[in-house]
């Protein structure tokens, strides 16, 4: 006789999370923060935390008293990071995405990361104007914003296991 | 959760005025365009005038969207305007090439805080 187990729902607080890097950086932050200030957020692929995601970024450098210009640049840089990730690395379905931001001297660095489907072909995608899905009236302009407002730019994907958008920019101000 | 709509849509004529109300993203975008295009087909629209005077920051969602919007009033010979643009908008629509669909007396305008 089958017997059918059903597995209890799982809540938030009774899930089990690896706290590794937590308790380590606890005891020796030196080994696990390697900047002289970084944070990382992970968040679900929802187009609501776009705005959340630019926000938390211009406020986390805000120490570095950016221009309006600069502040203006990396929360474009970053909004199309995440809007890529979402609708296209998580175009299937819902995920999530992990921010980390850092600060070293002058000098903002910032990775977007999605698990999702990844780029066929990251030359192409990085192009200006290159769309995969004109109809929906994509300007096919987020990597060329992301290369223009930033200082370097690196995207790295794999299909079917995500991308990572790599990229900073040094405060001159 | 609710959220209020990203936009103000008021109509004079055949003129669409358009005033945004948020930060002009995928997610504001996504939300706009529908109501937006079911207004210019209902009223026959052959100009709109988008009102940025509270939007600090757009990206290429924004961007996308109006050149959609031009693409479909090309065939009626229609106008886009945009007021009230303020510097870190105004760029990235340089940036784009936005500024050579929308009327650029009108851009220049909006970028001395029309």
């Amino acid at each position: 006789m089958n017997e059918i187990v059903r597995k209890p729902a799982m809540r938030l607080w009774e899930m089990q999370v690896d706290d590794t890097q937590a308790r380590e950086a606890a005891e020796r932050p030196e080994a696990v923060h390697k900047h002289d200030n970084e944070v990382t957020l992970r968040f679900p692929a929802l187009s609501r935390n776009e705005s959340f995601a630019r926000m938390a970024a211009a406020a986390f450098i805000t120490g570095l008293d950016p221009t309006l210009e600069e502040l203006s640049d990396l929360k474009t840089a970053i909004s199309e990071a995440v809007t890529n990730a979402i609708i296209h690395g998580y175009r299937k379905g819902p995920g999530e995405i992990r921010m980390f931001l850092a600060t070293q001297g002058m000098t903002v660095y910032v990775e977007v990361e999605d698990y999702g489907e990844g780029i066929f072909d990251v030359v192409k995608a990085r192009e200006p104007m290159y769309t995969t899905r004109p109809q929906e009236e994509r300007s096919g302009m987020g990597f060329s914003f992301m290369e223009a407002f930033m200082d370097t730019l690196e995207v790295i994907s794999t299909v079917g296991t995500g991308t990572l958008v790599r990229m900073s920019k040094t405060i001159r101000s | 959760m609710k959220e209020r709509h990203p936009a103000q849509y008021t109509v004079k004529n055949r003129c669409l005025y358009i005033a945004l109300l948020e930060d002009l993203d995928q997610h504001n975008v996504d939300r706009i365009r529908a109501r937006l295009d079911a207004l210019i087909d209902e009223c026959g629209s052959n100009e709109l005038v988008f009102d940025f005077s509270k939007v600090s920051f757009m990206d290429s969602s924004g961007i996308g969207m109006i050149m959609g919007r031009y693409r479909r009033l090309l065939s009626r010979n229609g106008i886009i305007r945009a007021v009230g643009v303020n510097p870190s908008v105004a760029r990235i629509m340089k940036y784009s090439g936005l500024y050579q669909i929308l009327r650029p007396e009108f851009a220049e305008a909006g970028m001395r805080e029309n």
